[in-house]
């Protein structure tokens, strides 16, 4: 059963394998995570369970929201996810999912928040060369040319211009996670994933992983 | 909240007895060196000329010269391949790190004997 948390990016820092050599990792706190809504095709046409995640004081979510906790008989949370499942999976609410559901050297997807850049030009967006400095140029790190002539008379779309850049979804796939430390709710995950400390992602078992 | 909870990953990894040295000490560094399946320890001998970091991720840098050349090694301080440092010679030195020794040749550039040093104020 792949399943999918949601965890809270603590930080990076190194361990030492087995081999005693450094391993540069990332620390996520994933879950603990209740069930608090089992979806299926009878009643909802897809087969899925709604988790939470973060406990909240009950004041400070909407009524309906506090509603659907009360409705579960689960304490409130501040955030809601769902994992979808191709079979209805032996799921109930009240179930609680923790990391123990990882394990330690298996591979899991990532997906994170980029950290956000404000509006940038096109040298950090895009990795452009610009112009040289000197030697009379005066167009250190402008975008250049942006098109052709008459022919064909537009510019073409998805030109790479100055803009937005960051805070996008972002998913990084096959990390290893080298320990899990259940006391803590943590997984020490190899490498690093998008985002800034204290973000939320998302960790779920590797969709492509062999 | 967030630093405590990496630091409590990481205390487990740090080692004991490693604060023994401090910059401008004349130390051994016994180094285990894994060939094939045999493991045997190695010595680096010289001056610590800086250490950074903290934490796991703390550094030190020894330099030696050998055959008339500088050669300098980056030990993390908590490697466990480190089996001890061993201090040969202390210094009270005037500076956090000791970069002007490589620009000293011959014997001054193995030496760190800095202002108001005194054998007792080393001790």
């Amino acid at each position: 059963m792949k399943l999918q948390l949601i965890g809270k990016k603590i930080g990076m820092t190194q361990i030492y394998d087995e081999n005693n050599n450094i391993v540069p990792v990332t620390l996520v706190q994933v879950g603990p995570c209740p069930v608090i809504q089992v979806k299926t095709v009878e009643t909802d046409g897809y087969n899925a369970v709604q988790i939470a995640f973060g406990p909240q004081k009950e004041q400070r979510l909407s009524k309906a929201e506090a509603g659907h906790f009360k409705k579960a008989g689960i304490a409130a949370h501040s955030e809601l996810g769902e994992i979808r499942f191709d079979v209805a999976p032996e799921l109930k609410v009240g179930d609680v999912l923790t990391v123990a559901r990882f394990e330690s050297g298996q591979l899991v997807d990532v997906i994170g928040t980029t950290k956000g850049r404000g509006f940038q030009g096109v040298v950090k967006r895009w990795n452009m060369d610009g112009q040289p400095d000197s030697h009379g140029h005066m167009m250190h790190r402008r975008v250049g040319s942006i098109g052709m002539r008459q022919t064909p008379g537009h510019v073409f779309k998805g030109k790479k211009m100055p803009g937005h850049m960051g805070q996008v979804r972002r998913t990084v796939q096959n990390l290893q996670v080298v320990k899990i430390d259940e006391e803590q709710n943590l997984l020490l995950i190899k490498g690093s994933f998008p985002g800034a400390n204290g973000d939320l992602v998302i960790v779920r078992h590797a969709k492509k992983a062999k | 909240m967030s630093q405590q909870i990496i630091n409590s990953v990481s205390a487990s990894q740090l080692q004991t007895g490693r604060d023994n040295f401090k910059v401008g000490d004349g130390v051994k560094v016994y180094t285990k060196v894994r060939e094939g399946d045999k493991e045997r320890v190695q010595i680096f001998a010289g001056i610590v000329i800086s250490r950074k970091g903290s934490g796991i991720a703390e550094n030190f840098t020894v330099r030696r010269i050998s055959y008339g050349e500088g050669v300098e090694r980056v030990f993390p301080v908590h490697s466990p391949r480190i089996e001890k440092v061993v201090v040969d010679r202390e210094s009270v030195p005037m500076k956090a790190r000791l970069f002007y020794l490589r620009s000293r040749l011959g014997k001054k550039a193995t030496k760190v004997k800095e202002k108001g040093y005194t054998a007792k104020e080393a001790k």
